[in-house]
């Protein structure tokens, strides 16, 4: 590796790629490509008009603009929307039978994909660039009646959960990148937990793009039946390039009485170098239905890469006493930017959110948060809580908080907090006169200003996040 | 330990410390007293490595340029202080605060890092030598604490990090007689042949629980009197105003 290329590999420790065969779709977004990816997925009809309904409204809108970061147009003919390592076009059957290749890309990112590391008790699926390479723990979840695998392989072995639930979170109606999400989509999670069945374990997915551009279109799908539990996580790295790469996936979630989802996310794409150039364009539509009663649906996520993240993990609050949580951390370093919150959509009686939003700007970075609390008229004693806070490192960043409250019954609480504060030169000198270095002293600081969020993560990737934290954050005080 | 020779100390082209002298031995304890923006606390932070000043003189650390070495490496060789103001960082606990900073000292003196077990051990040790109630370590590093309280962490974290030069920024402003015995008690526990102390203060109070080996009285930058323990008592008396 070059000099210089070391130097970069250190600050992104993920950006390496793996040369590895691919297979890919024919460039471009046309009937041709969508009907080449559903039959090499070897996909039912009715899937593939469903993908086609999709495009066919995909030609008719337009993408939205409001956002704050605006980015140059995306020439989606110029994109390939399928790509797969040419060994997994056999599917494995079992991890022996994985390209040794894609396991060590795998173990290089820290993913517990082979046996010993099964110890650490978390079933993964990894989707690297556009297929499902392995699902571990498979057997030990099915004896619960527990479904983990691949949307790929749901669609086939299960076509009634996927055709009752696929869409009706976010509709094939919904903006345009979750529409083009629908046409395209390549792989991804499907989760089914039975009535009353405790997830005995962390459900983990891992997305890796590998190849140059592509874009990633996964499509996750968790069904959360009567009195069920289940803490699901996501991890995303992706090679560094100098070209934008798009990501736009699509996550819903459905949550039945007395059920609880618990979804949490380590962002860490590609951020582009320092000045800006490349990095990942993240998307991401999220989407979870409270649909019964007593239900509550938890996003937690830790957004440190990408060049833009623009996403709003939401719940829509259907079922009576139902609960929706967003807790979420943003890092924006650079000239990375980032607009992403919540909507909390309030309809049954009694239902309650809480939003707390951590946006930390270093750099040139701009970070924003948006957040939409909507309180119909049928949420009798409905209840928000949202606390917002920004914390800015030097004088060239921003932070924006823009929080839409539409309430339309009067016995509901809404309350809002927001705070912006700078990381302090005296609090800086303090730690260094304990004897901590910069680094330090402002991992410290940071992860003190996350601490409510990293406290929502499972144990194992809270550790993880703390170190991400650290080191998206490394130099940006000088 | 410590030699000052001729020390210059200016901030945003104002002049503070005009030719200061000092040398202190290992084992003794000074203090410096002086009436208001004579460059008391200046002479802390400069000692620290605080940046913002321009500095000229000499600054030696047992043998060592201080000048261009920064805080955190002055923290790791031993230089401690506790702050007139000791900062709040909201979210850190103080117990995980004090652990990292002990472990970074340790570590960089090539020492093995202590674990959860063996530090909290040490810990409860030292609060109950001081006779500081241990509640404080599991609350935010500084945060809702009372003055009384934020000048006993200062030298709960003094008696842990056990430095070789501590310099104590007026910790005895604005404390009950009570909390004034535990600076005390925390002070005259850690004095021996090898620790060197340098007291700031305005007030003789703190001194009839600490002996000093000198009183310095800084005036307008310098030094302007040097005695024993009696100099304290006498200026308690007169002011400073009579040494001008």
């Amino acid at each position: 590796m070059k000099q210089q290329e070391l130097e970069r590999t250190k600050e992104y420790k993920y950006g390496f790629t793996t040369d590895i065969e691919s297979i890919r779709a024919p460039k471009g977004l046309n009937e041709e490509v969508i009907k080449f990816i559903s039959k090499i997925k070897k996909e039912p009809r009715w899937m593939l008009d469903w993908r086609l309904k999709a495009f066919n409204r995909l030609k008719n809108i337009k993408e939205p603009n409001w956002q704050k970061p605006k980015y140059p147009a995306i020439n989606y003919q110029d994109l390939y929307y399928y790509s797969a390592p040419k060994s997994a076009q056999d599917k494995p059957k079992s991890l022996d039978e994985v390209d040794p290749k894609l396991l060590e890309t795998y173990a290089k990112l820290g993913i517990p994909l082979t046996e010993q590391k099964k110890l650490s008790g978390v079933a993964v699926d990894a989707v690297f660039d556009s297929v499902s390479v392995a699902t571990t723990f498979k057997d030990e979840l099915t004896k619960k009646g527990i479904i983990f695998c691949p949307i790929s392989e749901a669609i086939q072995k299960h076509p009634d959960l996927v055709k009752k639930y696929l869409g009706s979170v976010i509709p094939i109606t919904d903006h345009y990148f979750a529409t083009l999400n629908s046409a395209v989509f390549t792989d991804g999670s499907f989760v089914y937990i039975p009535e009353n069945v405790r997830c005995p374990m962390e459900l983990s997915t891992y997305f890796r793009i590998n190849a140059s551009e592509t874009g990633q279109f996964e499509r996750t799908l968790i069904i959360a039946d009567k009195g069920s539990y289940v803490s699901y996580l996501e991890g995303c790295t992706a090679p560094m390039r100098d070209e934008n790469q798009l990501h736009a996936a699509n996550v819903e979630l459905i949550a039945l009485d007395d059920a609880e989802i618990k979804y949490s996310t380590v962002q860490n794409w590609y951020p582009g170098d320092e000045n800006g150039k490349g990095g990942i364009y993240n998307f991401v539509t999220k989407r979870g239905a409270c649909r019964g009663k007593n239900s509550k649906i938890s996003w937690t996520q830790v957004e440190t890469g990408s060049a833009i993240t623009w996403k709003y993990p939401s719940c829509i609050l259907q079922g009576d006493n139902s609960v929706g949580e967003f807790y979420s951390i943003a890092i924006t370093n650079n000239h990375q930017k980032a607009d992403t919150g919540t909507k909390m959509i309030h309809l049954g009686k009694n239902t309650k959110s809480k939003i707390i939003s951590k946006g930390i700007s270093a750099g040139r970075a701009d970070n924003t948060y948006r957040g939409l609390v909507d309180i119909s008229k049928k949420a009798l004693n409905a209840r928000n809580y949202t606390q917002c806070d920004s914390l800015l490192m030097g004088n060239k960043c921003g932070a924006h908080t823009i929080p839409y409250i539409k309430n339309k019954n009067s016995s509901s609480i809404v309350e809002h907090e927001a705070t912006t504060s700078k990381i302090n030169e005296e609090q800086l000198y303090y730690c260094n006169q304990r004897g901590l270095n910069q680094e330090e002293a402002i991992g410290l600081i940071v992860n003190g200003f996350c601490k409510e969020v990293l406290q929502q993560l499972p144990m194992e990737f809270a550790v993880e996040a703390q170190k991400l934290v650290g080191i998206s954050l490394e130099g940006s005080v000088g | 330990m410590l030699e000052i020779k001729n020390l210059q100390a200016s901030i945003n082209n104002k002049s503070i410390l005009k030719g200061l002298n000092l040398v202190i031995k290992p084992g003794e304890l000074h203090a410096i007293m002086g009436p208001n923006g004579s460059g008391k606390s200046t002479l802390a932070n400069v000692l620290s490595g605080k940046i913002g000043y321009e500095i000229s003189g000499e600054l030696n650390f047992r043998g060592e340029d201080l000048k261009k070495i920064p805080v955190e490496k002055r923290a790791q060789k031993g230089i401690f202080l506790a702050f007139q103001y000791p900062l709040e960082i909201p979210g850190v606990n103080t117990n995980i605060f004090l652990k990292t900073s002990l472990n970074s000292i340790r570590k960089s003196k090539g020492e093995k890092e202590l674990d959860t077990l063996a530090f909290l051990k040490l810990v409860k040790e030292k609060c109950s030598e001081l006779g500081i109630d241990e509640k404080i370590l599991s609350r935010q590093l500084n945060v809702g604490f009372s003055g009384g309280e934020k000048k006993k962490n200062e030298i709960l974290q003094m008696k842990i990090l056990d430095p070789n030069l501590s310099i104590l920024d007026e910790t005895d402003s604005g404390l009950d007689i009570d909390a004034l015995k535990i600076i005390a008690n925390g002070v005259n526990s850690s004095r021996n042949d090898k620790k060197s102390f340098l007291v700031i203060t305005h007030y003789q109070r703190l001194l009839d629980h600490i002996k000093p080996d000198f009183v310095h009285v800084l005036s307008d930058g310098k030094i302007i009197k040097t005695g024993c323990g009696e100099l304290a008592e006498e200026l308690e008396k007169t002011g400073y105003k009579k040494l001008n």
